[in-house]
């Protein structure tokens, strides 16, 4: 793993640590008092705030998951190379947009 | 005398076997004492390394009863666990050259690959170079500068286990007592050879290296130094 590699998964490692905890902490909450889907849609629609929280989350992920799945492929596998950094390049994308796309129906006015 | 010792000890190359010796117990006897004892009493074929026998080549390393150590410091009481027993291989990631030497030139190549040496720069300087030694510089490199270069930590890497071109414990530890030698010119270029693939950020942080080091060094937290400044080299554009 190079510098750069290791700094943006050591980077978003310490953003997600944040992040998962505020975002586990808030759906066990949101849901205690028995609200549907619709409920927490009809909050959540317009929220600037959490769409920026949720939007940095997906950012995020995109960086770190691909990273240490490469970490994991080159370490135990034959896998390396251009095939691999493409084919991970896509994944971050998938992610990225699929997250981006979830952001967008879950906060967007 | 009481129970003599029952020693086995790998012949050959990597498709070797153990083969059996009973060597008497002796008081204060060392492993290394032991394997002179097999060489010169029972078969002088055998072969392994030593030189200094106080501590200070790092030539005599092996894996005793399953654990790499130096052997000259190592007592048999000490590993024996109250048996007889003992189980003499060469050190673990080296290529077997026979019996107990192994072939090093992979690891002190890669003391080289990490920029594991001075570089003084290209002026000579006119007066001597002060360095406190309360420095917080000076005293990293005082934790790991006592090495050796006995191999025990690098046969005890899982990493090195599965990625013959990982630098390693040793060498890495070497760059980051260099990294803090205020005198040397060669920082960035040193910084460049211990990050790429096979680098510092390889390291899984098991702490191996750290565990069995027979000179309590602590070439984990070098590694984790090393870490540090690759990550701050990053974040100012250096790399």
């Amino acid at each position: 793993m190079n510098a750069r590699f290791f700094a943006a998964q050591r980077i978003t490692a310490f953003v997600l640590a944040f992040a998962v905890v505020i975002h586990l902490t808030t759906i066990i909450y949101a849901v205690r008092g028995g609200l549907t889907a619709a409920d927490i849609l009809a909050r959540t629609h317009g929220n600037t705030g959490l769409a920026l929280f949720y939007g940095v989350f997906v950012i995020a992920v995109a960086i770190h998951a691909p990273i240490g799945l490469r970490n994991v492929l080159r370490e135990w596998s034959a896998w390396h190379g251009r095939t691999l950094d493409t084919s991970l390049a896509f994944l971050a994308l998938l992610l990225l947009v699929l997250g981006l796309r979830a952001v967008t129906a879950v906060f967007g006015s | 005398m009481t129970e003599a010792l029952n020693v086995e000890i790998w012949r050959g190359d990597e498709k070797g076997q153990f083969q059996s010796f009973a060597i008497p117990t002796r008081p204060h006897q060392t492993v290394l004492d032991v394997v002179t004892e097999v060489q010169r009493e029972h078969d002088a074929t055998l072969s392994y390394r030593f030189a200094c026998r106080v501590g200070m080549c790092g030539s005599c390393a092996m894996v005793v009863n399953g654990r790499p150590r130096w052997t000259c410091r190592t007592r048999v009481n000490a590993v024996i666990g109250g048996g007889n027993h003992l189980r003499l291989e060469p050190l673990r990631n080296f290529t077997i050259v026979k019996d107990l030497a192994v072939e090093m030139t992979q690891f002190f190549d890669k003391w080289k690959e990490a920029h594991g040496y001075f570089e003084p720069g290209p002026h000579e300087k006119s007066d001597f170079a002060v360095v406190s030694p309360q420095s917080r510089e000076r005293q990293a490199a005082d934790a790991g500068i006592e090495c050796i270069g006995c191999g025990v930590c690098y046969s005890a890497c899982d990493v090195v286990g599965w990625n013959k071109d990982y630098l390693g414990p040793a060498a890495l530890n070497r760059a980051w007592t260099l990294m803090n030698d205020v005198r040397d010119f060669d920082q960035a270029a040193r910084l460049d050879a211990v990050s790429g693939g096979d680098g510092c950020q390889a390291c899984h942080t098991h702490m191996s290296c750290t565990t069995f080091c027979p000179k309590a060094i602590a070439p984990t937290y070098s590694i984790a130094g090393l870490k540090r400044a690759a990550v701050v080299g990053v974040l100012r554009g250096a790399r």
